[in-house]
């Protein structure tokens, strides 16, 4: 558990920082709730069950196999359908592995939490220096994207494609820059950068062979290799970091 | 099994995976190897993410198109220590214009 109380209080001006960051992740992501309401509804589904999907399951990569497998095999590849899409909510599992750690939940904000964990929220926890920071930006990232995912499945559930396609924009683009600047001050640590370089260059050799998805969790074992591999060179999560955001002002 | 099933079947699943990582006992974690492991997961499947949100086209084939130019200035912003709503913003407007301009 976090002990809260010994920690400093965090400034102000980081703090907005942090909410600034969460909700500009929440735009870039959330707004991909469009594509997901409107392929939803071609599949088949309709539109409360594209809701009950974007509420519930809350994780964009599994909800887009689960309708695009019902939308082309029918209700006879539900199995398929189910299989598929908790074999990419694997990932989610195994970022509560430290996601549990810095958030020090119990009962039911633990099940909250929980429901909460995927990329854009670890993303946003782990690159933060401070205890509370990491707790403020897994929340704040959470709930942006839990809300402007759910808004704009209804849209593109009622609209569906006369919004266009989100790409037009330049938005999946930009969800991958927030990935990238999200990562970046974990990479002064040298066993993140190893870590980060050999998870790459496996999904980039797996991804043309491997079903969608699978390279990313296969990408996995990155962690394991360098992680057990330098015993006794331990980093903890906050070591190399000098305590400022990408981006931020250097100047206190 | 109706659709209806299926949805609710699927989202449980979902959680119940998410939840799994939550009440793994800490003693488990605790481990100096275990605990570096663990710290290093998120990065390793984020940092695979990114290849594949920039790379990995349809069928799984590698590309080069507008997402790989955005991701590189956007690298380029992070080393200049530009702004996160910048860096994000800038990423986002450049895949739009070469998109707009007829590429990738």
């Amino acid at each position: 558990m976090t002990d809260a109380a010994s920690e400093p209080a965090l400034p102000d001006a980081r703090r907005r920082e942090v909410v600034r960051q969460a909700w500009s992740v929440g735009v870039a992501s959330g707004t991909y709730g469009i594509s997901f309401g409107a392929l939803a509804v071609a599949a088949g589904l309709d539109l409360w069950k594209a809701q009950v999907l974007s509420v519930l399951m809350f994780t964009g990569g599994s909800q887009f196999a689960f309708v695009s497998i019902l939308g082309s095999g029918g209700l006879g590849e539900a199995p398929a359908a189910i299989a598929t899409a908790s074999m990419l909510g694997i990932r989610n599992g195994l970022y509560g592995l430290q996601t549990s750690q810095f958030l020090g939940v119990a009962g039911v904000r633990r099940i909250v939490a929980a429901h909460l964990t995927i990329d854009e929220s670890t993303a946003a926890g782990i690159a933060q220096p401070e205890p509370r920071a990491q707790r403020i930006g897994f929340w704040q990232t959470g709930l942006a994207v839990f809300v402007l995912w759910n808004l704009s499945t209804l849209a593109g559930a009622l609209l569906g494609d006369a919004f266009g396609d989100p790409r037009t924009l330049g938005l999946d683009a930009a969800a991958a820059a927030a990935f990238v600047a999200l990562l970046w001050p974990r990479l002064r640590s040298r066993d993140a950068t190893a870590t980060a370089v050999l998870a790459m260059f496996i999904a980039l050799v797996t991804s043309p062979v491997l079903p969608a998805g699978v390279p990313v969790i296969v990408s996995a074992a990155a962690a394991l290799v360098i992680g057990l591999r330098r015993a006794g060179r331990h980093e903890g999560p906050l070591e190399g970091s000098d305590g400022s955001l990408p981006g931020s002002d250097p100047t206190p | 099994m109706t659709l209806w099933a299926a949805v609710v079947i699927a989202s449980v699943a979902s959680l119940l995976i998410k939840l799994a990582g939550y009440v793994v006992p800490e003693s488990v974690l605790a481990g100096e190897r275990t605990s570096r492991v663990t710290t290093l997961l998120p990065v390793a499947l984020l940092a695979a993410l990114v290849v594949v949100q920039t790379v990995v086209g349809p069928g799984g084939s590698l590309v080069l198109d507008a997402r790989i130019v955005a991701v590189g200035v956007a690298m380029v912003l992070l080393l200049l220590r530009a702004n996160f709503l910048v860096i994000v913003l800038a990423a986002g407007a450049t895949a739009a214009l070469l998109r707009a301009l007829g590429w990738g």
